[in-house]
Protein backbone atom coordinates (compact mmCIF):
# COMPACT_ATOMS: atom_id res chain seq x y z
CA UNK A 1 0.00 0.00 0.00
CA UNK A 2 1.23 3.45 -0.87
CA UNK A 3 -0.16 6.10 1.44
CA UNK A 4 -0.26 9.89 1.18
CA UNK A 5 -0.77 12.38 3.98
CA UNK A 6 -1.86 15.68 2.47
CA UNK A 7 -0.42 18.82 4.04
CA UNK A 8 -2.22 22.15 3.70
CA UNK A 9 -1.03 25.47 5.10
CA UNK A 10 -2.35 25.18 8.66
CA UNK A 11 -2.53 21.39 8.89
CA UNK A 12 -1.27 20.38 12.33
CA UNK A 13 -2.07 16.69 12.72
CA UNK A 14 -0.06 15.60 9.70
CA UNK A 15 2.89 14.20 11.67
CA UNK A 16 0.61 12.18 13.96
CA UNK A 17 -1.23 10.83 10.93
CA UNK A 18 2.06 9.95 9.23
CA UNK A 19 3.21 7.95 12.26
CA UNK A 20 -0.13 6.20 12.67
CA UNK A 21 0.06 4.96 9.08
CA UNK A 22 3.79 4.23 9.18
CA UNK A 23 3.84 2.42 12.52
CA UNK A 24 0.56 0.52 12.40
CA UNK A 25 0.23 -0.60 8.81
CA UNK A 26 2.67 -2.40 6.55
CA UNK A 27 2.50 0.31 3.90
CA UNK A 28 5.67 0.29 1.77
CA UNK A 29 5.42 4.01 1.23
CA UNK A 30 4.04 6.76 3.45
CA UNK A 31 4.66 10.28 2.20
CA UNK A 32 3.67 13.83 2.95
CA UNK A 33 2.12 15.39 -0.13
CA UNK A 34 1.82 19.20 -0.29
CA UNK A 35 -1.41 20.99 -1.16
CA UNK A 36 0.27 22.19 -4.36
CA UNK A 37 0.76 18.67 -5.75
CA UNK A 38 -1.02 18.06 -9.03
CA UNK A 39 -1.66 14.37 -8.56
CA UNK A 40 -2.16 11.74 -5.88
CA UNK A 41 -2.81 9.01 -8.45
CA UNK A 42 0.31 7.13 -7.33
CA UNK A 43 -1.21 6.39 -3.91
CA UNK A 44 -3.66 3.71 -2.77
CA UNK A 45 -4.79 5.49 0.37
CA UNK A 46 -5.01 9.22 0.97
CA UNK A 47 -5.19 10.69 4.47
CA UNK A 48 -6.32 14.26 5.05
CA UNK A 49 -5.23 15.34 8.52
CA UNK A 50 -6.71 17.77 11.00
CA UNK A 51 -5.68 21.34 11.64
CA UNK A 52 -6.80 24.78 10.59
CA UNK A 53 -6.21 24.83 6.85
CA UNK A 54 -6.04 28.40 5.56
CA UNK A 55 -6.85 29.63 9.06
CA UNK A 56 -10.41 28.28 8.78
CA UNK A 57 -11.16 31.51 6.91
CA UNK A 58 -14.71 31.87 5.55
CA UNK A 59 -15.70 28.36 6.69
CA UNK A 60 -13.70 25.38 7.83
CA UNK A 61 -12.32 23.62 4.76
CA UNK A 62 -13.88 26.12 2.33
CA UNK A 63 -10.57 27.38 0.92
CA UNK A 64 -8.65 24.11 1.16
CA UNK A 65 -11.11 22.34 -1.08
CA UNK A 66 -9.90 24.50 -3.97
CA UNK A 67 -6.21 23.74 -3.35
CA UNK A 68 -4.58 22.22 -6.45
CA UNK A 69 -4.26 18.74 -4.92
CA UNK A 70 -8.00 18.43 -4.27
CA UNK A 71 -8.93 17.97 -7.91
CA UNK A 72 -6.83 14.83 -8.01
CA UNK A 73 -8.21 13.69 -4.64
CA UNK A 74 -11.73 13.92 -6.10
CA UNK A 75 -10.68 11.97 -9.18
CA UNK A 76 -9.08 9.23 -7.09
CA UNK A 77 -12.16 9.12 -4.86
CA UNK A 78 -14.30 8.53 -7.94
CA UNK A 79 -12.00 5.63 -8.87
CA UNK A 80 -12.65 4.02 -5.48
CA UNK A 81 -9.34 4.80 -3.75
CA UNK A 82 -9.44 4.91 0.04
CA UNK A 83 -9.74 8.45 1.42
CA UNK A 84 -9.76 9.24 5.14
CA UNK A 85 -10.38 12.76 6.43
CA UNK A 86 -10.04 13.47 10.13
CA UNK A 87 -11.39 16.62 11.80
CA UNK A 88 -10.46 19.46 9.42
CA UNK A 89 -9.90 16.72 6.83
CA UNK A 90 -13.55 15.72 7.26
CA UNK A 91 -14.65 19.35 6.86
CA UNK A 92 -12.58 19.68 3.67
CA UNK A 93 -14.15 16.52 2.21
CA UNK A 94 -17.62 17.89 2.99
CA UNK A 95 -16.82 21.20 1.33
CA UNK A 96 -15.48 19.27 -1.66
CA UNK A 97 -18.79 17.46 -1.92
CA UNK A 98 -17.17 14.05 -1.33
CA UNK A 99 -19.06 13.55 1.92
CA UNK A 100 -22.57 14.60 2.96
CA UNK A 101 -23.58 17.28 5.44
CA UNK A 102 -21.83 20.34 6.81
CA UNK A 103 -20.44 21.44 10.17
CA UNK A 104 -21.87 24.15 12.39
CA UNK A 105 -20.32 25.68 15.50
CA UNK A 106 -20.55 23.30 18.47
CA UNK A 107 -23.88 23.78 20.20
CA UNK A 108 -22.29 25.34 23.33
CA UNK A 109 -19.95 27.46 21.13
CA UNK A 110 -16.90 26.07 22.91
CA UNK A 111 -13.85 24.45 21.40
CA UNK A 112 -14.07 20.92 22.78
CA UNK A 113 -10.77 19.17 23.45
CA UNK A 114 -11.12 15.93 25.38
CA UNK A 115 -11.37 12.18 25.01
CA UNK A 116 -14.88 10.94 24.26
CA UNK A 117 -16.64 7.60 23.94
CA UNK A 118 -17.16 6.73 20.33
CA UNK A 119 -19.38 3.90 19.14
CA UNK A 120 -18.69 1.79 16.06
CA UNK A 121 -22.06 1.96 14.27
CA UNK A 122 -21.01 0.02 11.21
CA UNK A 123 -18.16 -2.46 11.21
CA UNK A 124 -18.84 -3.57 7.65
CA UNK A 125 -16.65 -0.87 6.16
CA UNK A 126 -13.09 -0.83 4.92
CA UNK A 127 -12.27 1.51 7.80
CA UNK A 128 -13.75 -0.42 10.72
CA UNK A 129 -13.67 -4.12 9.87
CA UNK A 130 -11.09 -4.88 12.58
CA UNK A 131 -13.45 -3.54 15.26
CA UNK A 132 -16.56 -5.28 16.55
CA UNK A 133 -20.01 -3.90 15.88
CA UNK A 134 -20.98 -1.62 18.77
CA UNK A 135 -17.44 -1.34 20.18
CA UNK A 136 -17.06 1.74 22.35
CA UNK A 137 -13.70 3.46 21.73
CA UNK A 138 -11.89 6.14 23.69
CA UNK A 139 -10.82 8.69 21.09
CA UNK A 140 -9.92 12.38 21.54
CA UNK A 141 -11.85 15.18 19.86
CA UNK A 142 -10.49 18.69 19.32
CA UNK A 143 -12.81 20.96 17.38
CA UNK A 144 -14.92 24.10 17.52
CA UNK A 145 -17.06 23.23 14.54
CA UNK A 146 -18.07 19.59 14.63
CA UNK A 147 -21.81 19.98 14.91
CA UNK A 148 -22.88 17.73 12.03
CA UNK A 149 -25.90 19.00 10.12
CA UNK A 150 -27.80 17.66 7.13
CA UNK A 151 -31.41 17.65 5.97
CA UNK A 152 -33.82 14.89 6.98
CA UNK A 153 -33.72 13.23 3.59
CA UNK A 154 -29.94 12.95 3.71
CA UNK A 155 -30.08 11.72 7.29
CA UNK A 156 -32.44 8.87 6.50
CA UNK A 157 -30.29 7.94 3.51
CA UNK A 158 -27.23 7.82 5.78
CA UNK A 159 -29.12 5.51 8.13
CA UNK A 160 -30.48 3.23 5.43
CA UNK A 161 -27.21 2.84 3.55
CA UNK A 162 -25.02 2.20 6.59
CA UNK A 163 -23.12 5.43 6.00
CA UNK A 164 -23.07 6.36 9.69
CA UNK A 165 -19.78 4.77 10.75
CA UNK A 166 -19.24 6.33 14.19
CA UNK A 167 -21.53 8.06 16.68
CA UNK A 168 -20.82 9.79 19.97
CA UNK A 169 -22.14 7.81 22.95
CA UNK A 170 -23.06 11.11 24.63
CA UNK A 171 -24.14 14.33 22.95
CA UNK A 172 -20.76 16.03 22.57
CA UNK A 173 -21.40 18.93 20.20
CA UNK A 174 -25.05 18.87 19.07
CA UNK A 175 -24.47 16.75 15.95
CA UNK A 176 -27.59 15.41 14.28
CA UNK A 177 -28.03 11.79 15.36
CA UNK A 178 -24.81 12.22 17.40
CA UNK A 179 -22.94 11.52 14.18
CA UNK A 180 -19.16 11.53 14.57
CA UNK A 181 -18.12 9.86 11.32
CA UNK A 182 -19.71 9.06 7.96
CA UNK A 183 -18.68 7.36 4.76
CA UNK A 184 -19.82 8.09 1.23
CA UNK A 185 -22.36 5.86 -0.47
CA UNK A 186 -19.67 3.90 -2.33
CA UNK A 187 -17.90 3.21 0.98
CA UNK A 188 -14.41 4.40 0.01
CA UNK A 189 -14.38 7.86 1.61
CA UNK A 190 -14.55 8.30 5.39
CA UNK A 191 -14.75 11.49 7.41
CA UNK A 192 -14.65 11.62 11.19
CA UNK A 193 -14.26 14.44 13.72
CA UNK A 194 -12.51 12.41 16.49
CA UNK A 195 -8.78 11.77 16.06
CA UNK A 196 -7.88 8.08 15.82
CA UNK A 197 -4.26 9.08 15.06
CA UNK A 198 -4.06 10.53 18.56
CA UNK A 199 -5.17 7.24 20.11
CA UNK A 200 -2.35 4.93 19.04
CA UNK A 201 -0.46 4.30 22.30
CA UNK A 202 -1.74 3.25 25.72
CA UNK A 203 0.85 5.52 27.34
CA UNK A 204 -0.75 8.46 25.53
CA UNK A 205 -4.16 7.58 26.93
CA UNK A 206 -5.65 5.17 24.41
CA UNK A 207 -4.75 2.82 21.61
CA UNK A 208 -8.30 2.44 20.37
CA UNK A 209 -7.52 4.21 17.10
CA UNK A 210 -5.11 1.54 15.87
CA UNK A 211 -7.72 -0.75 14.37
CA UNK A 212 -8.88 1.95 11.98
CA UNK A 213 -5.46 1.93 10.35
CA UNK A 214 -5.14 -1.86 10.45
CA UNK A 215 -8.61 -2.13 8.87
CA UNK A 216 -7.63 0.15 6.00
CA UNK A 217 -4.42 -1.79 5.43
CA UNK A 218 -5.96 -5.28 5.66
CA UNK A 219 -8.76 -4.41 3.29
CA UNK A 220 -6.32 -2.97 0.79
CA UNK A 221 -4.15 -6.11 1.06
CA UNK A 222 -7.07 -8.49 0.66
CA UNK A 223 -8.21 -6.82 -2.52
CA UNK A 224 -4.80 -6.08 -4.03
CA UNK A 225 -2.25 -8.68 -3.00
CA UNK A 226 -2.35 -12.14 -4.52
CA UNK A 227 -1.60 -14.78 -1.92
CA UNK A 228 -0.57 -18.36 -2.60
CA UNK B 1 -17.25 48.68 -10.50
CA UNK B 2 -20.23 48.20 -8.22
CA UNK B 3 -20.31 47.46 -4.54
CA UNK B 4 -21.83 44.10 -3.76
CA UNK B 5 -22.98 43.17 -0.28
CA UNK B 6 -23.46 39.46 0.30
CA UNK B 7 -25.39 38.31 3.37
CA UNK B 8 -25.04 34.73 4.55
CA UNK B 9 -27.25 33.12 7.18
CA UNK B 10 -28.02 29.61 8.30
CA UNK B 11 -31.01 28.12 6.51
CA UNK B 12 -34.36 28.31 8.20
CA UNK B 13 -34.87 25.29 10.42
CA UNK B 14 -31.13 24.83 11.00
CA UNK B 15 -30.48 25.51 14.68
CA UNK B 16 -28.16 28.48 15.05
CA UNK B 17 -26.02 28.07 18.18
CA UNK B 18 -24.54 31.57 17.92
CA UNK B 19 -27.94 33.21 17.44
CA UNK B 20 -29.30 31.32 20.45
CA UNK B 21 -26.40 32.46 22.63
CA UNK B 22 -26.86 36.10 21.62
CA UNK B 23 -30.61 35.85 22.22
CA UNK B 24 -30.01 34.45 25.72
CA UNK B 25 -27.56 37.24 26.48
CA UNK B 26 -29.99 39.92 25.36
CA UNK B 27 -32.76 38.38 27.46
CA UNK B 28 -30.52 38.18 30.50
CA UNK B 29 -29.57 41.85 30.04
CA UNK B 30 -33.25 42.63 30.42
CA UNK B 31 -34.22 43.24 26.81
CA UNK B 32 -37.66 41.78 26.42
CA UNK B 33 -39.52 40.99 23.26
CA UNK B 34 -36.49 39.75 21.33
CA UNK B 35 -36.69 36.52 19.42
CA UNK B 36 -35.28 34.63 16.46
CA UNK B 37 -31.81 36.14 16.67
CA UNK B 38 -29.54 34.80 13.97
CA UNK B 39 -25.85 35.41 13.40
CA UNK B 40 -24.47 35.39 9.89
CA UNK B 41 -21.80 36.91 7.70
CA UNK B 42 -21.63 40.02 5.61
CA UNK B 43 -19.12 40.00 2.76
CA UNK B 44 -18.46 43.15 0.76
CA UNK B 45 -16.84 43.09 -2.65
CA UNK B 46 -16.31 45.30 -5.65
CA UNK B 47 -17.29 43.64 -8.89
CA UNK B 48 -17.00 44.72 -12.51
CA UNK B 49 -20.40 45.92 -13.66
CA UNK B 50 -22.06 44.80 -16.88
CA UNK B 51 -23.22 41.71 -18.69
CA UNK B 52 -24.23 38.80 -16.48
CA UNK B 53 -23.53 40.56 -13.19
CA UNK B 54 -26.19 38.60 -11.31
CA UNK B 55 -25.04 35.32 -12.77
CA UNK B 56 -21.46 36.05 -11.74
CA UNK B 57 -22.42 36.97 -8.19
CA UNK B 58 -24.65 33.93 -7.90
CA UNK B 59 -21.85 31.67 -9.09
CA UNK B 60 -19.44 33.15 -6.54
CA UNK B 61 -21.97 32.64 -3.75
CA UNK B 62 -22.75 29.06 -4.72
CA UNK B 63 -19.19 27.95 -5.34
CA UNK B 64 -17.39 29.59 -2.45
CA UNK B 65 -19.02 32.28 -0.36
CA UNK B 66 -21.90 30.21 1.03
CA UNK B 67 -22.27 26.52 1.74
CA UNK B 68 -25.66 25.64 0.22
CA UNK B 69 -25.96 22.57 2.49
CA UNK B 70 -26.70 24.72 5.53
CA UNK B 71 -26.56 28.35 4.44
CA UNK B 72 -28.73 30.79 2.52
CA UNK B 73 -27.38 33.87 0.85
CA UNK B 74 -28.76 37.08 -0.51
CA UNK B 75 -27.01 40.08 -2.01
CA UNK B 76 -27.49 43.71 -2.75
CA UNK B 77 -25.81 45.64 -5.56
CA UNK B 78 -24.95 49.25 -4.82
CA UNK B 79 -24.12 51.61 -7.66
CA UNK B 80 -22.39 54.84 -6.77
CA UNK B 81 -24.44 57.83 -7.85
CA UNK B 82 -23.00 59.44 -10.96
CA UNK B 83 -22.89 63.22 -11.11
Amino acid sequence: MRAAVIVFPGSNCDTDMFHAVKDFTEAEVVEFVPHTAKSVAAYDAIFIPGGFSYGDYLRTGAIARFAPVMKSVSEEAAKGKTIVGVCNGFQILQEAGLLPGAMKRNKDLKFICRTVNLKVENKKTRFTSSYDQGDVLRIPVAHGEGNFECDEKTYSQLQQKGQIVFTYVDDVNGSKGQIAGVQNEAGNVLGMMPHPERAMEAWLGSEDGRKLFTSVYRNWRESNVVTN
Amino acid sequence: MVNVHVYITLKEGVLDPQGKAVEHSLTSLGYEGVEEVSVGKWIQLKVEDGEGLDARITAMCEQLLANPVIENYSYKVEREATV
